[in-house]
C-alpha cells in the first residue's frame, strides 16, 4: 500500500484545525464553540498519527490515546458545566455570560 | 490514494458544517461525519488502532453525549445572532486565516519528510495492538494510571455540577 506523503497529512490537519479557530471566534452558541475545540484535537491528533506513522513508532498512537481520553473526561466535566449555565441563564449564548469578565 | 484526498475532503466539509449551519444539531451530525471520515484516512494511514478508537470514543461516546445535552437543552436557533459582522469578527478571520498561513508557510518552506528522523524499518507491523498493548503497561504504566483517575475525577464532577439543586434542599 502506498503510503500518504506527510506534506498531505499536515495540510489536512492544519486545514481543520484553523476552522476550529474560526468555530471558536465566530460562534456564539457555548455548545458549537466546544464542538470546534474537539475538531482542533483532532486536527492535532491526525497530525500526530502522520508523524508516528513516518517515524515508524508507536509513541504517537499512544499519545493519541491519552489525548482522547483526556478529551472525553474534558467533554463530560465541559457539558455539565454548560448544563448548569443553562440552568441558571436559560440561554446558550456566551456573549450574554460577563460574570467573570473585568 | 484518490480515497485520501476524497476523505479528506469529507472531513473537511464536515468541519465546514460544524462553522456554518445554524442548527447545532445539525452541527454535530456534520461533525460525526467528520469523525468517520477522519477515522478512514487513519485507516489509510495504517493506524487501525486509532481509527477504531476514533470511531468507538470520538464519533461514538463524545458526539453522543454532545447530542443528549442538546436534546435536554431544547436549543432554538441562534437567531439573528448567528454570525453578527463586527470588527472583531473580521478580526477572528484575520486571526483564523493568520494560523493557517504560519502553518502552510512553515509547511511550504520545509519538507516535512526531511524533518523526522529516518528510521529503517524493521518489517515487522508497526500499529499492531498487541504492541500498543505492552507498551500502555510496561513503558505508559503511569501515565495510564494517571489518567484513570482523571477519569474518575471527572465522572464526580460531571456529576456534582450537573445536579440539580431543589429550592428546598440546603446546599
Amino acid at each position: 500500500m502506498m503510503q500518504i506523503p506527510l506534506g498531505h497529512i499536515l495540510v489536512l490537519s492544519s486545514l481543520l484545525f484553523s476552522i476550529g479557530v474560526l468555530g471558536v471566534l465566530l460562534r456564539r452558541n457555548a455548545i458549537v464553540i466546544f464542538m470546534s475545540i474537539e475538531l482542533m484535537l483532532n486536527a492535532v491528533n491526525l497530525s500526530f498519527v502522520g508523524f508516528a506513522q513516518s517515524m515508524n513508532s508507536l509513541n504517537g498512537v499512544m499519545f493519541i490515546f491519552f489525548i482522547i481520553v483526556v478529551a472525553a473526561a474534558e467533554a463530560v466535566v465541559g457539558l455539565s458545566i454548560i448544563l448548569s449555565l443553562y440552568r441558571s441563564r436559560r440561554t446558550l449564548n456566551i456573549d450574554e455570560f460577563n460574570l467573570l469578565r473585568w | 490514494m484518490i480515497l485520501f484526498y476524497l476523505f479528506a475532503l469529507l472531513s473537511v466539509l464536515g468541519a465546514l458544517g460544524v462553522l456554518f449551519l445554524r442548527n447545532p444539531i445539525q452541527g454535530a451530525m456534520s461533525l460525526v461525519g467528520s469523525f468517520f471520515s477522519l477515522a478512514a484516512v487513519y485507516v489509510m494511514m495504517q493506524a487501525e488502532f486509532v481509527a477504531v478508537i476514533q470511531v468507538l470514543v470520538y464519533a461514538g461516546a463524545i458526539m453522543v453525549l454532545f447530542l443528549f445535552v442538546l436534546m435536554l437543552l431544547s436549543l432554538r436557533d441562534e437567531g439573528p445572532s448567528f454570525i453578527r459582522w463586527s470588527v472583531g469578527k473580521v478580526l477572528a478571520v484575520v486571526i483564523a486565516f493568520g494560523i493557517w498561513a504560519q502553518l502552510a508557510l512553515v509547511l511550504g518552506q520545509h519538507d516535512p519528510e526531511a524533518l523526522v528522523p529516518q528510521i529503517v524499518s524493521s518489517g515487522e507491523e508497526v500499529d499492531s495492538i498487541k504492541l500498543i498493548g505492552q507498551l500502555l503497561f510496561t513503558e505508559y504504566l503511569l501515565p495510564f494510571e494517571a489518567i484513570s483517575l482523571l477519569l474518575l475525577v471527572a465522572v464526580i464532577g460531571a456529576v456534582v455540577i450537573a445536579k440539580r439543586r431543589y429550592p428546598g434542599s440546603s446546599s
